[in-house]
């Protein structure tokens, strides 16, 4: 069960590999070759000490001896022992040719293996659920998108090579080693299920403490990404110290897992080490012992040595392997974990149903996992093209009636329907009612760009220049935050910095109305986004709303009487059900809570004239 | 994509960025001295297996006889079990200094970042940051703990073997070495650019987490637009520019190993043909180039691995130069030596020699304007803020009304003159006096993930839950918990994501309540509030803030009304003060501002009428 498990998450990172097969192949050819110049060049030179300087004879074959003797013989390359040294040289120009066309080919494949992995890890997690982005933390997901990256960068750049050449070394190896001893190579291969099944009792083990040890960086990532997030409360309370000690403990734990990773990790590969030492004990005193029995010749027993030393490298490394293949699986499997969580979906069949049309809540109740619910029975229709406000006390539900009808979140089959027009918006594409509800967020969030950039986002790319940046004015002006901008040094090219911090919390809440108003959307909500304007700037973007907004249905969430006072039908929220619902004056005849509120606000008032 | 500007580097491979790791590695020099002995130790056990191998051959095959093979067998058992201990404890020493390195340096960037000022968090993504504490640290200590050691060892081979070359014979030696000023030449020429193609890389890596940062914290927003394709097209513009500078500096790593091997084969070649001509006219014994030969082939393996580790050593120096250029960043705001021996730093205070905190608070002649440029926003301000006064800032959205209070909270210093807080300079005391004594409560609150008593807790990190209950009461938090199914122990949610913007405003006030400090700054604070709960903490508030010197900045003119002292800010500066009867009297531009929210309120009752 595991293992599938694990080896769907490998097939799920090892689809972004699958466009790089070309360089993949190239570079495992050309690393095998070599691997045989490599092989070669020693031969080369060892054969021109020995036979050409040297005494020995010669024990060449085939097309090595007619070469041989083309070129001379040994006499021949005695005067000429240039040819020898050209022979060094142009193999190590040809192993040198095929390391590099072998680098830059890995180099090639595993920068686009990363490229489409970091992209799809983007692209996924910008389509997640806002369910999913409020589970998850910023830091954690980010520790996964880089540093987990980089671990299965690492697997496919080295290990995937790695575990090749060394099956390559080891059939090669093993094949010539057979013909010769078939005993000693009983005796030589009969290591390899040894490390085979230690190796997999350490996998086990270690897979865990990779596991432990890579979801504490994520927690200190996570850890360091709040506190800066945070920095201005840390700062306000002088908590500096505090945070340091909490800091302290998740670096600790983190890096005291890895030294303990560390000390298994020694044993793991100094076991290995072992292993393979005593290998190579074994067949050397075996072929010591057959030798001087006479079984074997002493050329023969030299020659078999050198081949057990090929076959015992593919043995040692065997266990570094695993332990690497255990890393990289944790972090598959976390990479995996964002990669398989399921992006916001239509339903089969989903359509664009016309916008300009009522919008209405039907029996709508919701709640959070575990939590009371938000939203009790709530039913009301927004004629098209009205102006519909909503009052309500602080987590009364405003914005989450607000979130659905976007649908931030869905809401299930069995708990009421939103209509448009009569069409339930479960059955229409998601982005379509995007594109079609323009919502300013209560917090709402500029991205570190120019104002420009922030307020035409939603303009699609091919947009000119010069008509972009009129558009922008425009949507500018209406917002009141055009003369704000103007005075800036650097007017709409300002950057806001990654939280838009740069500006104050009414600019950015106007920036954001702007951005908003070039969606040119049917319906737009406007949740408490003026909470941060003042009085005379909210009445003033008010009316020039008034005056642009042309048919758009506009949905208003405040908590001011005179934002809402002007509009078509108030709607009062309590904990989540529906208090009263009707005109200013339907309401305030009443005698309920909006005259209640609306009484407090204007006491102020009234107190504040007697002052006057 | 981002156009944040960072430090830019162009020094070639220098030491001295290097000589700044070492404090941070010198606590570990006993296991990094034991690494290298390990090391060292491993590569003569290494060194003597092929001889066991001839030791066999010439003293059991050829004689054929197996006397005494017993014992070599046991001596070579010796020799695998004492590698096998080396690399166990190699492995385990590696580990701890890579880690305890890395924690060090982590732990020195994060400490540091508690320090710098708000300028560099306003000019500064997060993103870039948590890449250079992390990623770039996590580098460095990986670096020097595994690769200097691989170094050691290829280094001392490549040595070792050009003594025994020369000690056999200096002149073919003397060819060898011929090479030397090509491997030096090539070096340079890649190193540089290696360098600067990590520098690039190690950007764009700071690049991406930031553009991941801002993905995953700007998401919601991102829906609501639909422009989820549109940012997926930049951060994919990212990605190429990152897929091309590796690629780059993979190729450069691609041309410069082999390169570096193929000269020493080349210098192998030479000495194979000269030393061939010498052997062949007698001037060397055959016996000496063999074993030359020898030594001069086994080079080539070593110093591929010092090219290799070259390449990765010059890297190196890119991450080095982030992590210092972090640590190096100077605060705008420094308590001096003297102060901070006297009252402690910003991590420890020393509490016994803290002066208690009246609140009388004066701003001379204080001129200022942001670090990051700009025109003075205050020129030669003056004003007196007697203990206990309720100080209201008025003025249109983006006028600057936060600038007093970042002044006299000292999160920013006046640019000239002198801001006094009980009649002393609060130069002269330390930041962690004055940000024990100030309750801050702003517009969009951020809480930290954790339940709502960690959160209110922070206020004041000894508060017993009664305390902490106590102050939600008095800011009628208490409502926004009993909606919470597990009531205080309701987790939040990362940055208080899985409350209302109010409910949070809620939170963050009973933190600011418990602290109990002696000066109160209220940054529309109950913008996001209703107004029934709003009503209650305005009683609440002027309760709260009886005795204790406050700053409220809001736009309804009625929670101002109040004030004992009320500013008016326009374009940045202040123009107006006075109590409300003043400034009304006063006609100007408070009195125009009143007019128009009074207007709007009363054009409400006619409409009721």
């Amino acid at each position: 069960m595991a293992q599938t498990k694990a080896k769907g998450n490998y097939r799920t990172i090892l689809r972004y590999v699958s466009g790089s097969w070309r360089f993949y192949l190239l570079a495992l050819t050309a690393s095998m070759l070599a691997t045989v110049f490599n092989f070669l060049s020693p031969q080369i030179i060892r054969f021109t000490v020995d036979s050409v300087i040297g005494e020995e004879p010669d024990k060449l074959s085939g097309f090595m001896l007619n070469f041989y003797q083309a070129v001379g013989g040994r006499e021949g390359l005695r005067s000429n022992l240039i040819f020898c040294a050209v022979a060094v040289v142009a193999v190590a120009a040809l192993s040198g040719l095929c390391n590099l066309t072998s680098r830059i080919s890995t180099a090639k494949a595993s920068e686009g293996f990363v490229r489409r992995l970091r992209n799809a890890l983007y692209a996924h997690i910008q389509k997640l659920p806002y369910q999913w982005h409020m589970e998850n933390q910023t830091g954690d997901i980010i520790q996964r998108c880089t540093s987990d990256v980089e671990t299965m960068r690492s697997f496919v750049t080295n290990q995937i090579l790695e575990i090749c050449r060394v099956v390559f070394l080891l059939i090669f190896a093993v094949s010539m080693m057979f013909p010769m001893n078939a005993m000693m190579t009983w005796a030589a291969i009969a290591f390899i299920p040894i490390v085979a099944l230690y190796s997999g009792y350490f996998h086990k083990k270690i897979s865990k403490k990779f596991r432990e040890a890579d979801e504490a960086e994520g927690v200190l990532s996570a850890a360091v990404q709040e506190n800066l997030t945070g920095v201005r409360v840390v700062r306000a309370f002088g908590r500096e110290k505090y945070e340091i000690e909490r800091f302290d403990e998740k670096n600790n734990l983190f890096s005291e897992l890895w030294v303990k990773l560390g000390y298994v990790l020694g044993a793991y590969w100094g076991v290995g080490d072992f292993f393979t030492g005593i290998q190579i004990l074994t067949i050397l005193a075996l072929g010591t012992i057959q030798t001087v029995n006479g079984s074997i010749t002493l050329g023969e027993f030299l020659v078999f040595l050198s081949y057990n030393q090929t076959l015992s490298w593919p043995i040692r490394s065997l266990g570094r392997i695993i332990s690497d293949l255990s890393k990289s699986g944790v972090s598959a499997e976390r990479l995996s974990y964002i990669l398989n969580s399921e992006e916001e979906q239509d339903k089969p069949g989903a359509v664009e149903a016309p916008m300009n049309q009522d919008v209405s809540f039907q029996h709508v109740t919701y709640r959070f996992e575990g939590e009371k619910a938000v939203l009790d029975d709530v039913t009301f229709t927004i004629p098209a093209g009205s102006t519909f406000a909503i009052l309500g006390g602080t987590g009364s539900g405003k914005s989450t009636l607000m979130h659905l009808l976007d649908r931030l979140y869905d809401l299930p089959e069995e708990c009421g329907k939103i209509t448009v027009g009569g069409v339930n918006i479960q059955d229409m594409k998601r982005s379509w009612i995007r594109q079609n509800v323009g919502m300013v967020l209560q917090e709402p969030f500029l991205f570190s760009r120019t104002i420009e950039e922030n307020i035409a986002s939603v303009l699609p790319v091919q947009t000119s220049t010069e008509d972009r940046l009129s558009q922008v004015k425009q949507a500018a002006s209406i917002a009141c935050v055009d003369d704000a901008i103007e005075g800036f040094q650097d007017g709409y090219g300002t950057v806001v910095g990654e939280r838009g911090v740069t500006l104050s919390g009414g600019q950015k809440q106007r920036v954001a109305i702007a951005r908003m108003l070039l969606q040119k959307a049917p319906i737009m909500v406007f949740d408490d986004s003026l909470s941060a304007v003042d009085a005379e700037t909210d009445s003033s973007i008010r009316k020039a709303l008034h005056e642009n907004l042309g048919g758009s249905t506009v949905i208003l969430i405040s908590h001011r009487i005179t934002t809402l006072m002007q509009a078509d039908t108030i709607l009062v929220l309590e904990d989540g059900k529906i208090a009263e619902i009707g005109t200013h004056d339907q309401l305030l005849s009443n005698n309920g809570i909006y005259k209640s509120i609306y009484d407090i606000q204007m006491n102020q008032e009234d107190r504040e004239a007697a002052g006057l | 994509m981002a156009s944040i500007q960072e430090e830019e580097y162009n020094k070639s491979l220098d030491l001295k960025i290097w000589a700044k790791m070492i404090p941070f590695f010198r606590p570990y020099l006993k296991e990094i001295i034991g690494v290298i002995s390990l090391m060292l130790l491993s590569a003569l056990i290494d060194v003597c297996f092929p001889l066991m191998q001839r030791y066999a051959v010439d003293h059991f095959i050829v004689p054929n006889h197996l006397q005494g093979f017993a014992p070599f067998v046991g001596g070579y058992f010796v020799m695998v079990a004492c590698q096998t201990v080396i690399v166990i404890l190699f492995s385990r020493l590696s580990m701890v200094v890579e880690m305890r390195a890395g924690r060090d340096l982590k732990r020195a960037a994060f400490v540091h970042l508690q320090t710098l000022s708000f300028s560099y968090y306003n000019t500064t993504p997060v993103g870039y940051i948590l890449a250079r504490v992390m990623s770039d640290s996590s580098r460095i200590s990986g670096m020097v703990s595994w690769g200097l050691v691989d170094m050691m060892w290829a280094i001392s081979y490549v040595v070792g073997a050009f003594i025994s070359m020369m000690f056999l014979n200096i002149r073919l030696a003397g060819y060898v070495l011929l090479i030397v000023p090509f491997v030096v030449l090539l070096t340079i020429y890649f190193q540089n650019r290696i360098l600067r193609g990590n520098r690039k890389v190690r950007q764009i890596n700071s690049q991406i987490t930031g553009a991941y940062n801002e993905g995953i914290t700007g998401a919601r927003t991102s829906k609501t637009l639909v422009i989820e394709d549109k940012n997926y097209q930049e951060f994919s513009e990212l990605t190429d520019t990152m897929h091309r500078a590796s690629v780059h500096t993979s190729m450069l790593n691609a041309v410069y190993i082999p390169s570096i091997m193929f000269c020493s084969s080349v210098a192998v070649a030479f000495v194979l043909a000269r030393g061939g001509y010498l052997v062949m006219n007698d001037v060397i014994a055959f016996g000496t180039l063999s074993a030359f030969i020898s030594y001069a082939t086994g080079i080539v393996e070593p110093i591929q691995q010092v090219a290799r580790f070259l390449a990765d050593f010059v890297a190196t120096q890119a991450n080095i130069e982030r992590v210092t250029g972090l640590l190096e960043k100077t605060p705008d705001i420094v308590d001096s030596a003297e102060v901070v021996s006297k009252y402690g730093d910003s991590f420890e205070g020393k509490r016994e020699n803290w002066e208690p905190i009246q609140g009388d608070i004066e701003f001379k002649d204080v001129s200022f304007k942001y670090p990051d440029g700009g025109d003075y926003v205050l020129q030669h301000f003056n004003l007196k803020i007697p203990a206990g006064t309720t100080v209201a800032i008025v003025g249109e959205t983006g006028a600057g009304k936060s600038t007093l209070v970042n002044l006299a909270c000292r999160f920013f210093e006046p640019t000239e003159g002198q801001v006094l807080i009980d009649g002393v300079d609060y130069r002269e005391r330390s930041q962690l006096w004055l940000h024990s004594n100030i309750g801050y409560v702003l517009q969009n609150p951020h809480l930290f993930s954790g339940t709502v008593r960690e959160n209110i807790r922070y206020g004041k990190l000894e508060a017993t839950d009664e305390q902490i209950q106590e102050a939600a009461r008095k800011v009628s938090a208490d409502t926004v918990v009993s909606k919470l199914e597990k009531g205080y122990d309701s987790d939040v949610g990362e940055g208080g994501d899985r409350l209302s913007t109010g409910e949070k405003q809620l939170i963050s006030f009973a933190r600011a309540v418990l602290a109990d400090p002696r000066i109160f700054v209220l940054d529309e604070a109950t913008s996001s509030i209703d107004t029934q709960t709003e009503l209650l903490i305005q009683q609440a508030i002027s309760h709260l803030l009886e005795n204790r010197t406050s700053f409220l900045i809001a736009h309804r003119l009625s929670t101002i009304r109040q004030a004992d002292l009320i500013l008016v800010v326009r374009d940045g500066k202040i123009i107006e003060q006075g109590d409300h009867k003043s400034l009304l009297q006063k006609k100007g531009y408070y009195y125009s501002l009143y007019n128009k929210q009074f207007m709007e309120e009363a054009m409400m009752r006619k409409m009721q009428a």
